[in-house]
């Protein structure tokens, strides 16, 4: 053993400064730079914002611009924008984890082989292109899609319902597109359960739904975290789903950046409405991390 | 437990909501009618006029070209990142970079793009390269947000090795090298395979980062996708979405049974504990 760990020591540092490098450079240094944009001003010129520092005349000028951050406070749009998203993104995570829960719970008390095919059931969709399976809505929620045209086939409306462009669009959007992601470490934690603490509960005589509120449900916290954030974080920014199915009117802030920056190329307002961003979602990313980390260390032992 | 009445028709129907819009697609794309909802017999003129459309093939070969280098270039980085992570316990900054390998996985598409377009932005300025943006820059963002996804699938493979192998291997005088290479890489390849067919699809499917940090020229299959969705259903989308849902099914296939493959090796070695 001591040997191999030598053997692998010497290659040690060189294996992980590549990749710790590559992430530092390409993940981690662009928050600066993302940071640093969004405190210059905004400038006609490529790329359009002014240096933050400059030298002329033997004079070093730092200037920090909070004027974006200013102007995001003060337009109601930006915050209506951050309230809807993180909104939405919310109740979408609910949404997930009621219809995710009971199918990841009966998928790992099935058999084996059924377990394995429903598993990779549940990730064949999620490998599909998510482009196209949320165009695969638009077909169906239109005002003469398949849904509405079912519907009045068979006498249950008499007016096509107006769902597409609407945030219950956008609402089955999410959840349609990130159940796999909130099925899967559900599915993870339910399979390595214990059991034998269930038989016991029963033989204890604790009713089958008790059981499960007080033994199942708990136990299965690490996974319901994991995969609520799964939802949650990328949610909160999701630009593909508002401008495909959401109306004029969906606010949501990935939808308000991607404006800011391709449609009136303010780099300095998207790099800010991208920090706020990134402050409002420390603390899920944190509790993320965290969960992953602790999952690591368990798979470890 | 055998499935129960109540589990049958909850899994029938979870499963029927990811399925339904899928098979739908399928369906109309063999449809006569321009009308992507209304049925008017078979027909798979649009599968030719997808073929036909320059545009949109050129768009894909971009995206495969771009998805081949992404994925070889992130299972490499993400076995490296792997090794780092399970086998040399902490190190300086392990914190951190267990962080940059799991951010990468919620991190929202608009945060990363912008983040990357500055950086190729700034270093442009800086170093004079990358001079312009195009498919190398997309290439480099898709490795990055690639690796994250390469290396947690590979160091879940790595973290249930037996060692014991490896060190047999040592103390029959083998050299690391050639021990990684004829011990610790079969046995890890399942999840190589795994992690680069990831990389793959999530790189031809990747519209937000692309559009950042793309140049005038370089236009990846999803932006064509997008701007034409944007317009409208079109019957030559549902033809696409066709092959694109063989396609992966078929590498899923073969990804599952690799990963049973495996499964059923470990299973036949006899247990250390």
């Amino acid at each position: 053993m001591k040997k191999l760990l030598n053997c692998f020591s010497q290659g040690r540092t060189w294996i992980i400064s590549v990749p710790y490098i590559w992430l530092l450079l390409f993940f981690f240094i662009p928050f600066a730079i993302v940071l640093k944009i969004s405190l210059s001003e905004s400038a006609i010129a490529i790329p359009p914002y002014e240096d933050l520092i400059s030298y002329a005349d033997d004079v070093l000028n730092i200037k920090l611009n909070l004027g974006n951050f200013h102007f995001l406070l003060q337009d109601d749009l930006y915050f209506l924008a951050y309230l809807n998203s993180l909104k939405t993104a919310f109740f979408a995570t609910v949404l997930c984890l009621l219809v995710g829960y009971p199918m990841a719970y009966f998928m790992a008390r099935a058999e084996a082989s059924v377990r394995n095919v429903l598993l990779m059931l549940v990730i064949l969709p999620s490998w599909t292109s998510f482009l196209i399976r949320i165009y695969a809505w638009i077909g169906i929620l239109k005002s003469n899609g398949l849904l509405n045209n079912f519907l009045m086939s068979i006498g249950l409306i008499h007016e096509p319902l107006e769902i597409l462009n609407t945030n219950v669009a956008v609402y089955i959007g999410i959840v349609y597109a990130y159940l796999p992601f909130m099925i899967l470490p559900l599915y993870a934690n339910l399979l390595k359960m214990d059991l034998s603490l269930l038989e016991a509960a029963s033989d204890l005589g604790c009713r089958p739904w008790k059981t499960f509120l007080k033994v199942t449900l708990p136990l299965s916290k690490a996974g319901i975290i994991a995969g609520s954030m799964l939802v949650f974080i990328p949610a909160v920014g999701e630009f593909v789903i508002p401008s495909l199915l959401g109306g004029a009117n969906t606010l949501m802030i990935g939808k308000v950046l991607w404006q800011e920056f391709f449609n009136n190329r303010d780099w300095p307002v998207a790099s800010a409405v991208a920090i706020v961003m990134l402050l409002l979602l420390l603390v899920p990313i944190a509790l993320f991390n965290r969960y992953q980390a602790k999952e690591a260390a368990n798979e470890a032992k | 437990m055998k499935l129960n009445k109540l589990s049958l028709t909850v899994l029938t129907l979870g499963f029927a909501f990811l399925y339904l819009p899928i098979v739908l697609l399928i369906g109309y794309s063999f449809n006569e009618s321009r009308l992507v909802t209304v049925w008017a017999g078979f027909s798979t003129k649009w599968y030719g006029e997808l073929f036909a459309d320059d545009q949109m093939m050129s768009a894909v070969w971009l995206s495969l070209k771009i998805a081949m280098g992404a994925s070889t270039g992130a299972i490499i980085l993400g076995t490296l990142a792997a090794f780092a992570l399970v086998r040399f316990g902490r190190f300086w900054g392990h914190t951190l970079f267990g962080s940059m390998i799991n951010a990468p996985l919620v991190m929202p598409d608009v945060i990363t793009g912008l983040s990357l377009l500055l950086l190729f932005v700034a270093m442009g300025q800086l170093f004079g390269w990358p001079s312009e943006r195009g498919s190398l820059t997309i290439l480099l963002a898709h490795i990055t947000f690639c690796t994250a996804y390469a290396a947690i699938v590979i160091s879940s493979r790595l973290k249930e090795m037996d060692l014991s192998l490896e060190e047999a291997a040592m103390d029959l005088g083998a050299h690391p090298f050639k021990v990684f290479w004829l011990v610790t890489l079969p046995i890890i390849a399942p999840s190589l395979v795994a992690g680069w067919l990831l990389s793959f699809t999530l790189s031809m499917d990747d519209l937000v980062i692309a559009s950042f940090v793309s140049g005038p020229g370089s236009t990846t299959l999803p932006m064509v996708v997008f701007s034409s969705v944007r317009l409208g259903v079109s019957p030559k989308i549902n033809a696409l979405a066709t092959l694109i849902v063989l396609v992966v099914s078929i590498a899923v296939c073969i990804a599952w049974w690799f990963a049973r493959k495996a499964e059923r090796d470990a299973q036949m070695l006899p247990d250390e504990e």
